[in-house]
């Protein structure tokens, strides 16, 4: 006999392991615990319209970078006849179509999947090769005035950035910003400025995702470092604190579209929003990273897999009627066989076909019991017995117009058979009452599994998260040890406890 | 009288529950590869003979399915015969003849067989329908028990058999198994048949249980369950204890019946003897198989000393014997007068 430690030290490193990888993966490929948890996927196309002008063409798109408050989950360029490329450059992403010849209107697109990562941070990279702002004159004297008019009011680069917006935006204008502003474009001005006090800043461009839309430009945006991350600003608002429904498009190239070869280039955005379940998200992703996982099987395989893997559960509840309860089932684990089957006959009409198939069989047996068959032609017999009885209700069922009468093939046969061989027995022997003591109890068993393992939260954890079966088989294990009373055995020798 | 009892009041009472059993009992002191000796009755007679323990004259073994064919002849020469099957469970499968009435063999309830039924019985044997997992059985015929006349008047039909459990060589309590009509004339007390625990002292009557309740009298005679002494009982201790030393099966059922002309005989070994005797003997076993775990290995060598050492420690005191019996007799006089006053309120 193995000793106490070592065994409870298995025990608890299997549920330890189980649980690990369950939250492991919960919280790097976002599978959900929960069934049903729903996700926001936003769905990008961006389109390029261009007169290709006959000779070699090029069209150059930059792409959004990693960002902190959403989560690119697929990406993909449909460009008929053109050579396609994602290059990186000095930390920007940018698509690259090519061909050698083009002439006339062209038309390339680009899409982009996204799930919102509910996640504040807009970028992490810091700025690079950043030098002080210098203006030409007179410009370099109007904007040293409006800064020294601003810097007192600040304390650090944002609350600097602030009063900028707000000197910007007051009417009537400062003189020497209605000057700055003739020779430099608002957004070019508030970058320079900020530069100007040795504070990093840079225009951006972001796209607002707002569902059904179409033909959206990017909007123009400021971001301002500080505190180790970037800022947003609207430099006709002040800074931008609802980030969730925008996507950061272009950070570091000045323009986000390129065409080499043609002319009257634009671009254009399309985005619609769907709400799908986390799960098929999550799964898309680990499917991603893991070749050996179940997600990695054919759908088909997948589906039996649901099942299979409700069978550990099925077991436990046995495990657990048995060695804690006490009840008498006949055949060890005959009944999550049938809760199996009832999994997919559902409750009511699974019961009532399981007793009609039984009772019928027994009535065919207590005959065959007269014939002096050998076990094995006898047990034969009852098979093709079950057979035709299960062939006849469902003919008879289905002209009466029962659909549910079909399901009754997914009782195992040769199960069905055993059992009643069994309970006939039973009651030769022992009588009609132990008939129903282990034929209720097996019923009762085969009932509470099914309620178990029908739980949408069951099946969800159970197919989701294998590895939560070890913790089951910990649980099995130490069951497997109990040396205490069976609740049974509490009315059994109560004549004891007087 | 409660239905339920609470597990901290059983605790209390030492009784030994079935997953103690298992876990702590069976699969700690029984060695796997020793189980082909006692779950083959066959195997378990012939081994027990070394050990000088008194067994059934064997007939006939019956091994595969043309012999049965062959068996009448065989039989004509026997009126009284039991068939068994050597790795059956609980008394399946076992048939009792008691005699023979021109075609006729007659059971043990009275019912009578034909030829063909008995050859179907002895069919299913051998096809394995009573053995664990259904592998292919042997069957065997061996004479019939006739019945200690002590036990006349307090079993109805069939013959009492005695039950004595033995840990580690150490008879630690016994029972005395009385069929009844509602068990068919079978020792079985899951079928009915009434269980009377015994003193390891003396052998005995000190409590009788019927489906785990305790009752006075005997519920088809009517006889008095009370002042029974088993014959033999050192004896039947010390062959039980012997079977230790045969099978080193640890914890271990002897079921022994008394032949009128041989003496004790020895019917089956059980490597996993039920827990009702507990409720038969109205004491639990878990502090007797305690105080034999904590002796010395090597304190006692032959089954006479380790008989005395369990004389010596498992006596019922005299007292504990007759409260039980007071009990039970004043309960069913109760029952009786309860029912005389009933008629009375009636009349």
């Amino acid at each position: 006999m193995t000793q106490r430690g070592p065994f409870l030290f298995l025990v608890a490193l299997l549920a330890a392991a189980g649980i690990a990888s369950a939250v492991f993966r919960n919280q790097q490929y976002g599978i959900p615990f929960l069934p049903g948890a729903q996700e926001t996927l936003w769905q990008i196309e961006a389109r390029i319209d261009f007169r290709a002008s006959g000779g070699p063409t090029q069209a150059l798109l930059t792409l959004p970078p990693e960002q902190g408050g959403m989560k690119i989950v697929r990406e993909n360029a449909v460009s008929a006849g053109y050579g396609f490329a994602i290059e990186e450059r000095r930390g920007q992403r940018r698509a690259h179509w090519s061909k050698r010849y083009a002439i006339g209107d062209q038309t390339l697109y680009y899409k982009l999947e996204l799930v919102p990562s509910g996640d504040d941070v807009w970028g992490t990279d810091a700025p690079t090769g950043f030098t002080p702002t210098y203006f030409d004159e007179p410009y370099q004297t109007a904007a040293a005035t409006v800064m020294t008019a601003v810097l007192p009011r600040s304390a650090d680069a944002l609350t600097l950035a602030q009063e900028l917006v707000r000197e910007m935006n007051v009417e009537p204008q400062n003189q020497n910003l209605s000057l700055l502003l003739d020779r430099y474009s608002l957004h070019t001005l508030f970058t320079d400025l900020l530069g100007q006090a040795g504070i990093p800043a840079r225009a951006v461009q972001a796209l607002v995702l707002e569902d059904g839309r179409r033909r959206q430009p990017l909007i123009d945006l400021i971001q301002v470092w500080q505190d180790d991350h970037w800022h947003l600003f609207d430099p006709t608002v002040g800074p931008v604190t609802d980030t969730s429904k925008l996507l950061l498009w272009q950070t570091a190239t000045p323009g986000v579209l390129e065409v080499i070869g043609g002319t009257r280039s634009r671009v254009s955005f399309s985005i619609i929003s769907q709400t799908r379940p986390a799960l098929t998200l999550a799964v898309a992703d680990a499917r991603e990273a893991s070749r050996f996982s179940l997600y990695s099987l054919p759908i088909e395989e997948q589906s039996m897999f649901k099942l299979i893997m409700l069978l550990p559960v099925g077991a436990f509840v046995v495990v657990f009627l048995r060695i804690i309860v006490g009840l008498k089932t006949s055949g060890t684990f005959m009944p999550v066989l049938i809760a199996l089957a009832f999994l997919q006959t559902t409750l009511v009409p699974g019961v009532i076909s399981f007793l009609l198939v039984v009772s019928i069989g027994l009535l065919i047996r207590s005959y065959l019991s007269s014939l002096n068959l050998l076990l094995v032609a006898r047990i034969a017999t009852l098979v093709i017995v079950v057979v035709a009885i299960m062939s006849v209700f469902s003919v008879l069922s289905y002209q009466i117009g029962l659909e549910e009468g079909l399901t009754l093939t997914f009782f195992p046969m040769i199960i069905l058979a055993w059992t009643i061989e069994r309970m006939s027995i039973l009651w030769e022997e022992d009588g009609p009452r132990e008939v129903l003591v282990q034929g209720g109890g097996s019923l009762l068993v085969a009932v509470l599994a099914y309620t178990l393992m029908d739980q949408e939260l069951t099946r969800h954890l159970a197919f989701n998260f294998p590895e939560l079966h070890l913790v089951v088989l910990a649980v099995i294990l130490l069951l497997g040890r109990y040396t205490g009373y069976r609740l049974s055995e509490l009315r059994r020798f109560s004549p004891l406890g007087q | 009288m409660t239905t339920w009892s609470s597990p901290f009041r059983l605790w209390r009472h030492g009784v030994l529950g079935m997953n103690a059993r298992n876990v702590a009992y069976i699969s700690r002191y029984n060695a796997r590869s020793r189980y082909p000796l006692v779950d083959d009755k066959l195997k378990t007679k012939l081994v027990v003979r070394k050990a000088s323990v008194t067994v059934p004259d064997l007939l006939l073994v019956i091994r595969t399915q043309h012999e049965i064919e062959q068996i009448d002849s065989v039989l004509a020469n026997y009126d009284k015969f039991v068939i068994k099957p050597a790795q059956g469970s609980g008394g399946k499968g076992i048939l009792v003849i008691v005699g023979r009435e021109g075609e006729y063999f007659v059971k043990a309830s009275g019912a009578k067989l034909t030829a063909v039924d008995v050859k179907r019985d002895l069919s299913n044997i051998t096809s394995g329908l009573y053995s664990l997992g259904g592998k292919p059985d042997v069957a065997f015929v061996e004479s019939l028990v006739v019945a200690e006349k002590t036990f006349e008047h307090i079993s109805y039909e069939g013959v009492p058999d005695i039950r004595i459990i033995v840990f580690k060589g150490y008879p630690v309590m016994g029972m005395l198994r009385l069929p009844t009509r509602e068990s068919d004339g079978k020792a079985n007390l899951h079928q009915g048949a009434v269980g009377v625990g015994l003193d390891i002292a003396s052998g005995r009557s000190i409590a009788a249980v019927q489906h785990n309740r305790p009752i006075f009298r005997h519920p088809d005679t009517g006889y008095p369950l009370s002042d029974i002494v088993v014959p033999h009982w050192r004896s039947l201790m010390t062959l039980a204890s012997r079977c230790y030393d045969v099978t080193r099966l640890g914890y271990l059922g002897a079921d022994f019946v008394l032949d009128a002309k041989h003496g004790p005989m020895l019917l089956e070994l059980n490597a996993r003897p039920g827990l009702s005797i507990q409720i038969a003997n109205n004491t639990g076993l878990r502090p007797r198989l305690k105080a034999v775990e904590a002796l010395d290995e090597l304190s006692h060598f032959t089954a006479e000393e380790r008989v005395d050492w369990s004389i010596e420690h498992f006596a019922t005191a005299a007292g504990g014997q007759s409260d039980f019996w007071e009990t039970a007799s004043a309960a069913e006089t109760g029952t009786v007068r309860q029912h005389e006053q009933e008629k009375e309120e009636v009349a």
